[in-house]
This record gives C-alpha cells, structure tokens and sequence, in this order.
C-alpha cells in the first residue's frame, strides 16, 4: 500500500462491459508523478474507453481508479482535476480562443483579474497571444491544437489526458506538434496520459508504454523494452514499421550450441546459432522474431563487430528504396521476411544474398500461447 | 500568328451543342414560368381585387385588372365589417391570432430544443424509443386530437380562450420542433459536450451556452415552421373559440359564410390578405435562412 501514494493515477483491475460485451477485462495500470504514459493500440482495443473511464465521461463497471491516491470512480469529470484534449480538438465554435480558454474558468467561478493572467501565461507558453480574438473556425489545424492544448494547460491540472490529438494533422505537422509536446511535458512536467494508435508517437513521447489489445494490457512496460523484449507476438508485431518478422523454427544443436534451424528457400534448412541459452521449458517448435534492422548483408567485417551473427542465404524479391533506408523483401521457403538495409549494402532484385541476421536481437516466441520465450 | 487566326474559325460540333444548350435552357425557364404563374396570379387577382370597388368587380367580373384604386376595403375588412353580427372588423380576431401564434411558437421552440438536446446528448435507456414515439406526432392528423383537447381544455377551463388555443398548438407542435433540432444536434459532435463537461459546465450551462449559440440556422427553420403553421391552422380554432375570441382563420371562415348580405370581394379579398400577410412577411424576411437551415449541417 505504500507504494500507491507514489503514483499520481492508479488503475486496479478495471472493467468495462457494455451489456454482454466486455471492453476491457481487467486493466492495471499506475503512473508515477510527471510521467507520460502512452496506451497504445489498434482501433477497438479499448484505449479510448479507458481513458475515457479516467476522464469520468464513462462509468466504471468493476474495479478502481485514484487519481493522486483519490478513488474517483464515481467522482463527476469537473472534479477529478484533470484536463483533456480532443482528437477533434472540441473547440466550442462560437466562442472566441480567449473565450474558449476561459470558459471552464468561468464555470468553476475564478475571478476574471486572475483568469486574465491564466489566459496570458498561457497564452505566450503556447505562442497563441496573436489568436486570442479569433474564432476556431478561423484557424488552421496546427493553431487548433495549440489551442486545444492552451484550454487543457490553463486548469493546471493534476492529470492530463490526451485522446489521439495529432491524428487530425498533416504528416509534417504531426512531427512538429510531437516534439511540441515533448517539449511542453518536460517544461510543465505534469502526469500525462496520451492514447494513440501510432505507434512512433508512443515511442518518442512516452517514458512508459501499455500496448493494449481486445481490452486488455499486453504489456506495461519503457519504450525500449517494449520493443526489444516484446511481451508477445502481438506486441512485437504491432510495435515497429516494418513489423517483426516471425519465422518458425525448430530449436536443436549444432556442433554443440544451441541453435534454431529454419527453412530455406532451396527446399533445405540453416541452422542459426541462438545468443543466450534455450529458455527452460521451451516447446521444439518455436516462433523466431526478427525485426527488419537485424538482418545484415553479411561480411567478416560484420561477424567481428557484432557478437552472435547467423549466417544464412536468401533470394532477393523485390526492393523498396525509401531513400535513408533500403527495404527488401527476402524468400525464406514459403515466407516473406523484410529486412532493411543501408542504401550503401542494399540488396539487388534477383540476388541470392547471403545475410546475417543479429541473433543477440532475435527474440524466440511459443507458438501456442504467442508469449515470449 | 497563323495559329492565332485559325482559332475563330467555327467548330460545327461546339456550335450545335450551344444551340442545343440553349433550346433545353428555353424549355426549363418556360416550364418554371409557367408553374411560376400557377402560384402567383391567384395572389394577384386577390391584391387587385383588394384595391377595387364591389360595383366595379360586379361589372368586371373577379378576374380584371383594376381601374380605381381605394384602401377602403382595407379600412372596412379592419374594423368596421360586420361578421356574425359584430361590426368590428378583423382586427380583434388578428390581435388574437398574434397573442396565440407568438407565445405558441417560442415556447414549442424551446421546449424542442431541449428535448432535441437531451435526446440527442443525453441519452439515456429508451431515449430512442420515447424520440420515435414522439415522432408519431408528425403523422398523426390533428382532429384525431380533437375530442382528447376538448376533454383536457374543459378540464382546464381554458375553452373559447387563447391560452387554451396556446397550449394546443404546443403540444401538437412539439414533435416536429424536437425532431427538427433533434436531428440538427446529432450533428454537433460530442466531444463538445465531454469537454464542456471536464470543463465543468453542467447540463443547463452547456445547453445556453454551447448548442444555444449553435442553433440559429434550425431555430429560424423551427421559428418560420411554427409561426406559418400555427397562423395558418384553422381546425382547432374554429372548434374551440367562437366570435371575437376566434383566431383570424376561423374569422374569415366566418367572414364569408355571414350570407346575409351580398357578398362584397373587395372586403373579402382585403381580408384574406390581412389574414395572410404575418406568415408571407416571414416567409420574405426569413425564406433564405428556411432553406439554408434545412440544409446545413450544425458544424462543418
């Protein structure tokens, strides 16, 4: 119990049902004060709901969530002392941005000298002080979010609460607006919550991400575990662009060390030397995840660098040069593995390539329950 | 240069198609004339018919364009014409239908509009169920109410009187002013809402102060609806009021059904039109935002 007057939200065992249909089956989740959180995850797997729940615009079902060690479950949104901002924004279109930034104020009765110098701070915080007198209608997408943003930092609130806010926006835009709230977190440093379906948002804004799936966590855990030590096969193949590739393998031993034998394009089977030991309890059959970056043209030059390289050959099916980066689809028997490559080492289409795949990186899943080895 | 001269030169394709273009063009403005004409030339022959004597409408027959022109028949239709022994003109009957038509319209209007916003951002269980059972309103035809009215205004005390006449009109009209904002609201997103409520706005705050300010293209289409329907009606007048406590539709009725004398056009043509004049100055000032409202959506 100590360790629940550390976090600032709190989320115990949550679930959701609407009638028959359970959305989310038993949610844990804590932030620590300041963090920013990412719920990650496809359409449908309950992220919005949850954050929802958090905000109070949707009952909880069964389990419980503190805010700053509060149990709020039936505690109205205006008092639960948070801030959100809206995949729409939800600018109120007839008020002006003072107006908009203001109206909660109003509603919770701040004196108007002291709402002025909200609105101020505020205002230069987010450079909107030459927006103040216009319409929403009147702005463009980047000065909506701002705005949005400007109407979430005036409460200063204990909990911030961000529903996909960039996916309205233009590719540039979006990478600008990221590093934008990026820099705001690390300046304002309140507890964030941000749900969004993209995956590289989470990466680069979250210090803690919870990859979720048909309404339950898959995993909680910092942005680089989730991607190097992914919690299962969903997990692995959702995080990263191009996906882990999944191979399946037979574990066995060569020359007296443990190694994964795979099938090859030419009918016969390469036996890839593994990094670590066979996990204990490991089923024969396994599933070899490899993300695209391990895969290597191979050289000696490669073999002294990295510690556990694999050697094995595949012919070449199509290139996609992306101009920093070079993908290429490579034939495994009947699979399609991607790699990607250095423009300079990149393959050539109909070459049989002999490759070098990073297996300190590999991870090895089990091919019934989809959980890492 | 060379290329510059040839341009003029007439392409005999082009040339049929414009022509073509133009007979259909002939044939749709001729069409629209036509129906045009249909519309308005009973509204003209009333207006002349207005300005003219009885003895030369009696010579000229209804249909004539004017030789004299005199307000008099405007004046009598006013205040001075006898209906069912009464000499007092329509003017009683007019006030009566303004003290019945404006209350009637705002307060169905706002009753819509919060019914519209609860079912529309408030729902609750059954709320669908309850909006299609109100929406049978729509369809129903008014004297299928009008044994159920008279009951409840006997009731009430409220027979022969205009707030009797008020509350039916509002009632009767509610399903359509809660269908219509009902459906303009479903339009205005709910994160609206949900950040009002974060906000801290409770339901009545976010009512006036969000989806009010929202409203006006389908409160002038709920306004112009309400006021032109409830001028215009006629039967719950005539059942439940009677002499000067009628509304202006069911004084007209009156007005021409009084055979004792001989019937004089110019009076009852004066009248009509002070009858229709309310709902036609709407109609003129309000049309355009009618049909923008029923067509635009609440948030682009």
């Amino acid at each position: 119990m100590t360790g629940q007057s550390l976090s600032a939200l709190a989320i115990r065992n949550l679930y959701k049902s609407y009638g028959a249909v359970d959305v989310l089956k038993g949610i844990n989740l804590e932030a620590q004060p300041g963090e920013f959180i990412a719920l990650v995850g496809p359409s449908g797997c309950g992220k919005s709901t949850l954050l929802a729940m958090i905000a109070g615009l949707e009952s909880v079902t069964s389990g419980e969530i503190r805010i700053g060690n509060r149990l709020v479950n039936s505690v109205p949104p205006k008092d639960r002392d948070i801030a959100m901002v809206f995949q729409s924004y939800a600018l109120y279109p007839t008020m002006t941005v003072r107006q908009n930034i203001t109206f909660g104020m109003e509603s919770r009765g701040v004196p108007k000298a002291d709402q002025a110098e909200a609105v101020k701070h505020v205002a230069a915080l987010l450079q909107i002080e030459a927006l103040l007198g216009r319409k929403p209608g009147q702005l463009s997408g980047g000065q909506r979010q701002r705005v949005a943003m400007g109407r979430a930092l005036v409460r200063d609130p204990k909990l911030f609460l961000f529903d996909e806010p960039l996916s309205n926006l233009d590719a540039k835009l979006r990478v600008d607006m990221r590093t934008e709230i990026k820099k705001l977190h690390n300046r304002v440093g309140k507890t964030t919550v941000y749900v969004t379906h993209d995956q590289v948002e989470a990466m680069t804004l979250a210090s803690r991400i919870a990859v979720m799936h048909q309404g339950s966590v898959q995993q909680f855990d910092a942005a680089q575990m989730i991607y190097s030590r992914p919690a299962n096969m969903f997990v692995a193949g959702f995080m990263g662009s191009p996906a882990m590739n999944f191979i399946p393998a037979e574990l066995g031993e060569a020359a007296g060390r443990p190694c994964v034998t795979v099938r090859t394009t030419d009918g016969g089977t390469a036996a890839l030397e593994l990094a670590q030991p066979v996990p204990a309890g490991a089923p024969r059959n396994v599933v070899l995840g490899v993300r695209p970056e391990h895969i290597y043209r191979f050289s000696d030059d490669l073999k002294q660098r990295k510690r556990a390289i694999a050697e094995v050959k595949a012919p070449v099916e199509l290139v996609e040069p992306t101009g920093a980066e070079t993908l290429a689809v490579l034939r495994f028997g009947d699979l399609e593995v991607t790699g990607r490559f250095d423009p300079d080492s990149a393959p050539r289409m109909g070459e049989t390539m002999t490759l070098g795949i990073d297996m300190a990186r590999a991870c090895l899943f089990d091919p019934t329950t989809r959980s890492l080895l | 240069m060379a290329e510059l001269a040839s341009t003029p030169s007439i392409d005999p394709e082009a040339a049929a198609a414009s022509r073509r273009h133009l007979w259909s063009r002939f044939a749709i403005y001729g069409l629209l004339t036509v129906f045009a004409a249909i519309y308005l030339v009973p509204l003209l022959v009333v207006v002349f018919n207005s300005f003219r004597e009885q003895a030369e409408i009696a010579r000229d027959g209804l249909i004539s364009l004017p030789r004299t022109f005199r307000l008099e028949a405007w004046a009598q239709a006013w205040s001075t014409y006898c209906i069912a022994g009464t000499c007092q003109g329509m003017k009683q009957n007019f006030v009566n239908s303004l003290w019945m038509t404006i209350p009637a319209t705002i307060i169905s209007t706002l009753l819509g509009a919060v019914n519209g916003y609860v079912l529309s951002k408030w729902r609750f269980k059954g709320s669908e169920i309850l909006f299609t059972s109100m929406l049978l309103g729509v369809f129903m035809p008014g004297q299928i109410a009008l044994m159920p009215w008279a009951f409840v205004l006997g009731k009430l005390g409220l027979t022969n009187s205009t707030y009797g006449l008020i509350l039916v009109h509002v009632v009767q009209g509610i399903s359509f002013t809660t269908l219509f904002c009902r459906n303009y609201y479903v339009g205005i997103p709910d994160d609206l809402i949900k950040a009002a409520r974060i906000d801290g706005a409770g339901f009545w705050r976010i009512f006036w102060k969000i989806i009010i300010p929202l409203s006006p293209p389908i409160l002038i289409v709920t306004v112009i609806w309400q006021f032109t329907g409830i001028w215009n009606e006629y039967l719950f007048g005539v059942v439940f009021t009677s002499g000067e406590a009628q509304p202006i539709t069911a004084a007209l009725v009156a007005l021409t059904a009084s055979g004792t004398t001989a019937r004089s056009y110019d009076v009852m043509s004066a009248a009509v039109l002070i009858g229709a004049l309310p709902p036609l100055l709407i109609y003129l000032f309000g049309g355009k935002y009618f049909v923008r409202g029923l067509t635009q959506g609440a948030i682009k």
